[in-house]
């Protein structure tokens, strides 16, 4: 009668998507994040078309960055604060499945929530319709590339008490690839030349991350854990 | 063949925590069907003895032996033996009693709410099944917990101070499931600081700060 695998996973993805649904406040936090620092820019900035789409891709991509960090820190913290997280870990489940489960989980309501909203800061940014589905792509990659990175730094410090400044510092610079080549296939897409090699490198650091990003999360919460 | 071939086996375990020394070649053995009751002054290592047991502190010498095998040989058959309650209860403040037992004891084995349901009743906390953990008091924190530690099955129960916050009747209740457990054949590992009240096989063991 003992739970396999996928069992286990759906049931931790189950748990985290209702924890999350149970905070609302901390699901929507970063999306507006997200939106009110966008839609400051051209604002600020003089609202000549052209430069605010030269500006666009970098703006979105700083921002999608920004905001996704925000909720990184509580990946590990919240489940280790109450005891929760020894309970996982010693579920009888590898903790490779669990780390799994509530990165996606992390990413279904942080980075895949951005993309959705990011369309209304692609026109606030006066991104061209016909360069919305490179940058929601773009988006979906780099976001849940950083959820995986996040894992790595979050394990790192989850037993810190603010550890959330060391996150940042942990994980940006490892973000930095993304940023680059993000923010070049919306450049891309906005010119209207082809995207195809940006999108490629970040589907490559995507699936790269996805797979390694885990062992080395598990091995970094064991050692937090100690 | 080991002599705890079927129980568990502490053997020699020392353990460091940067310069203090806090377990000192501690040594223990329970058998199906006993309880051990770790006791000490506060800060005399037996949380950290605990958590050793758990698997989750790995000590710089010694070995612990879960059925005369280390349990670092296979820690995922092990942890499927096992059920440890903490110093918290490891709730989740925002999901129900119910829930949270549905979402823990799920991962160790297929449960029916009936079930779950079965052993919130047992520990006398079934009312609070639909509340969320945050408004339930401590000492109702510390019931569900328990029955959790009842819906799991598992063979060894690790307990790290169970009495906190229970009153007299709870206090009563777990000796009473304590009993239960070890007539069943199972094995009980209880860290308190004061005496157990419980007609159970008992070993002690004592743990100088």
């Amino acid at each position: 009668m003992s739970v396999g695998v996928w069992a286990a996973f759906v049931l931790v993805l189950r748990r985290e998507l209702c924890l999350s649904f149970r905070r609302p406040d901390q699901l929507i936090q970063p999306l507006v994040f997200f939106l009110i620092v966008t839609t400051l820019f051209p604002l600020g900035l003089s609202v000549q078309l052209t430069l605010l789409r030269e500006m666009a891709p970098g703006v979105l991509w700083v921002a999608a960055l920004l905001a996704s960090l925000l909720s990184l820190d509580a990946l590990f913290k919240s489940d280790a604060d109450d005891g929760t997280l020894e309970q996982l870990v010693l579920s009888g489940q590898g903790l490779y499945v669990i780390v799994l489960a509530k990165t996606l989980a992390h990413w279904l309501v942080s980075g895949a929530a951005l993309v959705l909203v990011s369309p209304v800061v692609g026109t606030a940014l006066a991104i061209p319709l016909t360069a919305f589905a490179t940058m929601m792509l773009s988006l979906a990659l780099g976001t849940l590339t950083l959820s995986w990175l996040g894992a790595i730094g979050a394990g790192l410090t989850v037993g810190l008490k603010r550890g959330n400044v060391l996150l940042s510092l942990i994980v940006l610079p490892l973000a930095m690839p993304l940023l680059i080549f993000g923010a070049g296939a919306t450049d891309r897409a906005i010119s209207g030349t082809s995207a195809a090699g940006a999108l490629y490198l970040l589907g490559a650091l995507c699936v790269l991350t996805c797979t390694l990003a885990p062992f080395a999360a598990t091995s970094a919460l064991r050692i937090t854990l100690e | 063949m080991n002599i705890a071939a079927d129980g568990l086996c502490v053997e020699k375990v020392h353990v460091w925590r940067g310069d203090r020394h806090v377990l000192k070649g501690v040594s223990l053995e329970v058998r199906p069907g006993e309880l051990m009751h770790v006791s000490g002054p506060n800060g005399a290592g037996k949380t950290t003895l605990l958590r050793v047991i758990t698997g989750l502190l790995r000590p710089e010498q010694g070995s612990v032996a879960w059925r005369g095998k280390s349990i670092m040989t296979a820690p995922t058959d092990y942890q499927n033996e096992l059920a440890y309650a903490s110093h918290e209860p490891a709730l989740k403040s925002d999901l129900t009693a119910l829930e949270n037992l549905r979402f823990m004891v799920g991962l160790r084995r297929r449960v029916t709410a009936r079930e779950l349901q079965a052993s919130l009743e047992r520990t006398g906390v079934a009312g609070c099944a639909d509340l969320p953990a945050r408004v339930l008091s401590a000492g109702q924190r510390r019931r569900v917990a328990m029955a959790r530690i009842l819906a799991v099955r598992a063979a060894l129960w690790l307990l790290d101070e169970p009495y906190t916050n229970l009153d007299a009747a709870g206090c009563a209740l777990l000796s009473a499931l304590l009993v239960e457990h070890t007539e069943q054949g199972g094995l009980a590992l209880v860290v308190a600081h004061h005496d157990l009240n419980v007609a159970a096989t008992t070993r002690h063991l004592g743990l100088q700060g």
